[in-house]
């Protein structure tokens, strides 16, 4: 389906002031046709903001906004049409069943005949329970009425804002493989907030990282988080082993630790070459312990330590 | 756009607001309805007669001869004539007065409920009408549809005034039915007086005239329908601006009952007249009820709920469609 490339989303200069504060400030990004993209950052980072301006809930100070090619601005409703969203939690009606909320959404666009609506109850799976009230619903079962809502108009760009909040475990992993699912087979470009780290890595294509409102980095998720890793090592004898791992040219940062234990950043594919090469050396390994990267360390990289918040 | 308003009035059905306002009436209208029995009943016991024949045959002839008399003035004789043949018409037609019939009731009803009973409906109705939408995040959604915002409030504004004018005609048929099965369902021709005027401190008398007490209170409940609109204008300006349900019904609900209070409190307190809520009792114009405040008359008062009710509309609109949605 990735046949075409062009650019569903595309952002230029977007800020955001609210009295004195600047809360998003000249945020660019394009998502293209058929993509997973990521936007990364901690709680505060101006996240939500973004979205809501993406949404034309609020408007931007500065900058333009196209999806689909038409500005936010200028032709709301033919670039508003292009979009299904969920704005923080998935609220609803709840004094009306799933099937009501969904008939209401649908009456407030145009051309959506009834059979999309049983065709998106399909793909989010509520056929069992649409016509509840949907205050009888799960956390997990809003969410999933929530994109059932966003996909009625069979957008070409979803946006969702911290999709995972609340999911157990299965959940997440229902929805991860659900969003993948739409953008492979549909083609649908879908946009996603988050503060984990870890998700965006295994849900998206490419991410943008905000921090106090401004894009750090934007490239290919794998990039990003890439190959460097902090790999926690405990060897004996602790001098030697230090020495040999200071030795070692792929290890960019070492720091020895107590009892014997040495943290160092390296390539995760190289864990079992370097554990070879100490054993050689006759130093004895205990324990091999890589640590998943956090966002927050990906932060201290790119800022140079300064903190998050 | 009659979708939207589909789908506004499918939520204010769902939500029950409906249900409530129809259980509201249920419940008020067959105790004032017993609280008017009780007035007459006890009427009837001080007159020391039940023969209200012969009351009336007495009043009549007090009243020729008054009119006999030189002494009165010219202008009140019009108005003794017309009170003959009122009370010509009860006895002609045996119809006893003081036990009025369920027109009668819902027509002394409504005159009563307008200032403040009514007003308290139309805010259950209006006061959440847009500030749920921000109190329950759907508004969220609401807005990113491909819909134009003042589309979106236009429909909410036309479901509401179709569920007060409902609410209206609803007070009536529930008024008419519980009455009735006490006061029996007669009385649509009862001759009403109206037609009062009133220049400075002076009742005019002039144009006073009898027409059917339907005609009559169909015109009661269409001022009692434009008072209610007013109100519920002025709440969905409230409504608009304040983004919690329990502000903004606190809000009209003071500003309700202290209009109504006020024009009581201080009647010479002349400012007051510009005020939506000390102009609601339009149906007063029509009893000739005096009005305590200089320079209050029907057409006053209904210029002073329109200007307040398009200032609301202009706000509410303005607001709604430039404002960032934040929470």
């Amino acid at each position: 389906m990735q046949t075409e490339t062009h650019t569903v989303l595309s952002v230029q200069g977007l800020s955001k002031t609210i009295g004195q504060r600047e809360i998003v400030k000249n945020v660019s990004f394009e998502v293209k046709a058929g993509e997973i993209f990521g936007f990364l950052g901690p709680n505060g980072a101006g996240k939500t903001t973004t979205i809501r301006m993406l949404v034309g809930l609020t408007r931007p100070t500065k900058g333009i906004i196209r999806i689909g090619g038409y500005d936010l601005s200028k032709q709301f409703l033919q670039a508003i049409r292009q979009v299904g969203c969920i704005v923080e939690n998935p609220e609803l009606y709840p004094y009306l069943t799933g099937r009501e909320n969904l008939q209401l959404f649908a009456r407030m666009t145009e051309d959506i005949p009834p059979a999309r609506i049983e065709e998106v109850v399909r793909l989010v799976e509520l056929q069992n329970r649409i016509d509840d009230p949907v205050k009888t619903y799960s956390l997990g079962m809003r969410q999933r009425l929530g994109i059932a809502q966003a996909l009625l108009g069979k957008p070409q760009l979803l946006i969702l804002d911290e999709p995972t909040n609340g999911l157990d475990p299965a959940g997440i992993r229902e929805l991860r493989s659900f969003i993948r699912h739409l953008s492979r087979e549909e083609g649908i470009s879908v946009f996603i907030s988050s503060h984990i780290l870890h998700e965006v890595q295994l849900m998206c294509d490419r991410v943008a990282i905000i921090s106090q409102g401004e894009i750090v980095k934007t490239g290919r998720v794998d990039q990003l988080v890439g190959s460097h890793a902090k790999v926690e090592w405990m060897v004996e004898p602790h001098h030697a082993g230090v020495e040999k791992l200071r030795g070692l040219p792929y290890i960019t940062q070492l720091e020895v630790l107590n009892n014997g234990r040495v943290l160092v950043h390296m390539p995760m594919e190289k864990i079992a070459e370097t554990n070879q090469a100490l054993v050689a050396e006759q130093i004895q390994v205990s324990g091999i312990r890589p640590y998943q990267q956090t966002l927050e360390d990906i932060f201290l990289e790119m800022t140079g330590g300064n903190s998050i918040a | 756009m009659h979708n939207l308003v589909y789908n506004e009035m499918l939520k204010l059905v769902r939500k029950k607001r409906i249900l409530v306002i129809t259980l509201i009436l249920l419940i008020l209208i067959p105790i004032f309805t017993y609280a008017q029995y009780h007035t007459t009943q006890n009427a009837i016991k001080q007159l020391g007669t039940s023969d209200w024949r012969a009351i009336l045959q007495q009043q009549i002839i007090d009243q020729q001869n008054r009119l006999a008399s030189s002494r009165v003035p010219e202008e009140w004789k019009e108005s003794i004539k017309l009170n003959i043949q009122q009370q010509q018409y009860y006895l002609d037609n045996n119809i006893n007065p003081t036990a009025p019939g369920a027109p009668t009731f819902i027509r002394e009803f409504v005159e009563e409920a307008v200032s403040l009973f009514l007003p308290l409906l139309v805010v259950i109705l209006a006061a959440d009408i847009v500030s749920s939408e921000h109190s329950g995040g759907t508004i969220k959604l609401l807005l990113t549809r491909p819909v134009r915002r003042w589309k979106v409030l236009l429909s909410k504004y036309l479901a509401l005034l179709l569920s007060v004018s409902f609410m209206v005609v609803l007070t009536a048929v529930i008024g008419y039915l519980v009455s009735g099965m006490i006061f029996g369902y007669k009385g649509w021709t009862l001759p009403v007086l109206t037609g009062f005027q009133v220049q400075g401190e002076h009742l005019i008398t002039d144009h006073v005239h009898l027409i059917p007490q339907w005609k009559y209170i169909l015109m009661a409940y269409g001022l009692a329908w434009f008072s209610c609109l007013a109100v519920g204008t002025v709440s969905f300006m409230v409504s608009v601006l304040v983004r919690s349900t329990a502000s903004s019904m606190g809000i009209m609900l003071a500003a309700v009952i202290s209009g109504s209070l006020l024009g009581q409190l201080a009647p010479n307190w002349n400012a007051l007249k510009y005020l939506a809520f000390t102009n609601l009792r339009l149906t007063d114009y029509l009893e000739g009820e005096p009005i305590l405040v200089e320079g209050m008359n029907l057409p006053f008062s209904l210029t002073v709920l329109t200007v307040w009710s398009i200032t609301s509309l202009i706000v509410a609109f303005g607001v709604f469609t430039r404002r960032d949605v934040l929470a």
